[in-house]
């Protein structure tokens, strides 16, 4: 007991700027477009650190969430509190990797200077962050020349730039053959271990398992299920998720 | 009336012998119309811009009224400047009428709305693509519209070479204000008119030659530029 307060000492000595901005609390999140209900009523709370996987059918609404999350939309009804703040005030605390990674017409290079020129970031990092990502060889082509999997790295290297406390990550590696995306986990895995919380979405059952810390299986508009990953994927306790997994893993 | 071949032939005689009052008359033409240009794009490409990234209460009739500016009938420019510089008008004071500034300042005026509605549709179909990624990065408005002008350059210098082309084939607002004085405010396309309607037809068929050449010129531009970024995949 004495230790587990000790260490919380030393890390508001080591960081004395900012104050975190988790944990996350949602509540009764609605959002409808017309006659269209998406979110309907959504409570959902996250802890300051790990990975969490969002998971769910088609349409459910998990990019929409992460877009309400990160501050990109507002929601018809509800709250979503990051430990007090709104998310339109905590937006550049965060970073978003689309499921379509939107890069801009410029080279590799010129893409993460943009990022850290325009947030008042070390310039000189760009060849490193390129290197951490694999994509040192391409930093003079044109960034839409990229592979998809280039592409998706490069927008991650980017997201990984600004030193986001939170990371949003919207099917990632849906498009990408097995190397890119074992390329892709791996860097995800390794910001997550310097301590940047991961909010992943993601069908592939196999990568939920490798990086989820929990998982979140939305049905509905709202939280069906929350729990550990490996209580989750053994024994999933709702119906709307054990009919997701069986088609997921029988085909 | 001369013999259109003999006209032809007495033409390309003239470009080719370097004449001195034909090269003063197009090298005023291209001074006047680039200045225009130049000015209309400090105008035009920060107003497209603003327009093109937000949305306001009557932003619809903006585009409207921008689009119906693309086509503004030289002569209507070219006499409301003739009003206002003329000696009784409100800026008659400046002694600029019938000056290079007062053609400049028309064909400011005409070709303006040209690169702001043109430059207006490029960045806002870019924007459609960039939005969400720029509000992620919490960018601020300087740096998204930075961003904008920037990736756009390619698609944005064509539309300054349509604004060119507009103003130096344009003959109605320069004669108006200009007045086509010899030795100081006579343009390819006045010199054209005057020189066709004395029936010296050498000279008004050698400058139409040299217009339709920067014509040439101005479009084969485009083309390159397009067929480069392209190739740089910046388009
Ligand atoms: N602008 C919009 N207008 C109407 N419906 C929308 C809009 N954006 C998304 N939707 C609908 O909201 C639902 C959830 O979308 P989304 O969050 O993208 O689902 P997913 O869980 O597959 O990521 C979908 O049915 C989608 O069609
Ligand atoms: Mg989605």
């Amino acid at each position: 007991m004495s230790e587990s307060t000790a260490i919380p000492l030393v890390r508001e000595d080591a960081r004395p700027a900012a104050r975190s901005i988790l944990p996350l609390e949602v509540r009764g999140l609605g959002l409808r477009f017309g006659e269209t209900v998406v979110l309907d009523g959504l409570d959902l709370d996250l802890g300051p650190e790990g990975c969490t996987v969002i998971m769910g059918p088609n349409g459910v609404g998990k990019s929409l969430l992460l877009k309400l999350l990160h501050g990109l939309i507002e929601p018809c009804s509800g709250r979503i509190s990051w430990a007090g703040q709104r998310p339109g005030a905590v937006t550049a605390r965060q970073a978003m990797v689309f499921q379509k990674p939107v890069l801009l017409r410029r080279t590799v290079a010129a893409n993460l200077d943009f990022v850290l020129r325009t947030r008042g970031l070390d310039r000189s990092r760009v060849p490193q962050l390129l290197d951490h990502v694999g994509l040192g060889h391409k930093a003079d082509d044109p960034a839409r020349r990229l592979s998809g999997g280039e592409a998706q790295r490069l927008a991650l290297a980017r997201a990984l730039a600004i030193e986001p406390e939170v990371l949003f990550l919207d099917e990632p590696t849906a498009s990408l053959d097995p190397a890119s995306a074992h390329a892709i986990e791996t860097i995800v895995r390794q910001a997550r271990d310097r301590g940047v919380r991961i909010i992943l979405v993601t069908h592939d059952v196999g990568q939920a398992q490798r990086l989820a810390d929990d998982v979140v299986f939305l049905n509905r508009g709202r939280v069906a299920e929350k729990a550990p990953v490996d209580a989750f994927f053994p024994v999933p306790q709702s119906q709307a998720a054990r009919d997701y997994l069986t088609g997921k893993l029988v085909f | 009336m001369q013999d259109i071949g003999q006209a032809l032939g007495l033409a390309l005689a003239l470009v080719m012998s370097g004449d001195g009052d034909l090269f003063e008359i197009v090298a005023l033409s291209l001074r006047v119309s680039l200045s225009a240009m130049a000015v209309a794009c400090v105008i035009g490409l920060p107003v497209g811009a603003l327009v093109a990234i937000s949305r306001f209460p009557g932003r619809g009739s903006v585009l409207v009224v921008m689009n119906a500016l693309m086509g503004l009938p030289p002569v209507v420019v070219g006499l409301l400047v003739y009003l206002h510089f003329s000696r009784s008008g409100p800026l008659g004071f400046l002694g600029l009428l019938y000056t290079p500034t007062a053609m400049i300042v028309a064909q400011t005026i005409l070709i303006a709305p040209i690169v702001a509605a043109l430059s207006r549709q490029v960045l806002e179909d870019l924007h459609s693509e960039y939005a969400e990624q720029f509000r992620s990065l919490a960018l601020s408005r300087r740096h998204m519209v930075g961003a904008l002008l920037w990736d756009a350059r390619y698609s944005l210098m064509t539309v300054a070479l349509a604004g060119f082309g507009r103003a130096v084939a344009e003959v109605g607002a320069v004669i108006i204000v200009g007045g086509n004085i010899d030795h100081l405010t006579r343009v390819m396309t006045t010199a054209i008119a005057l020189e066709t309607s004395k029936g010296e037809l050498s000279l008004a068929l050698a400058l139409g030659i040299i217009l339709l050449t920067i014509a040439l010129g101005v479009n084969a531009a485009v083309q390159v530029l397009r067929q480069t970024g392209t190739r740089l995949a910046y388009v």
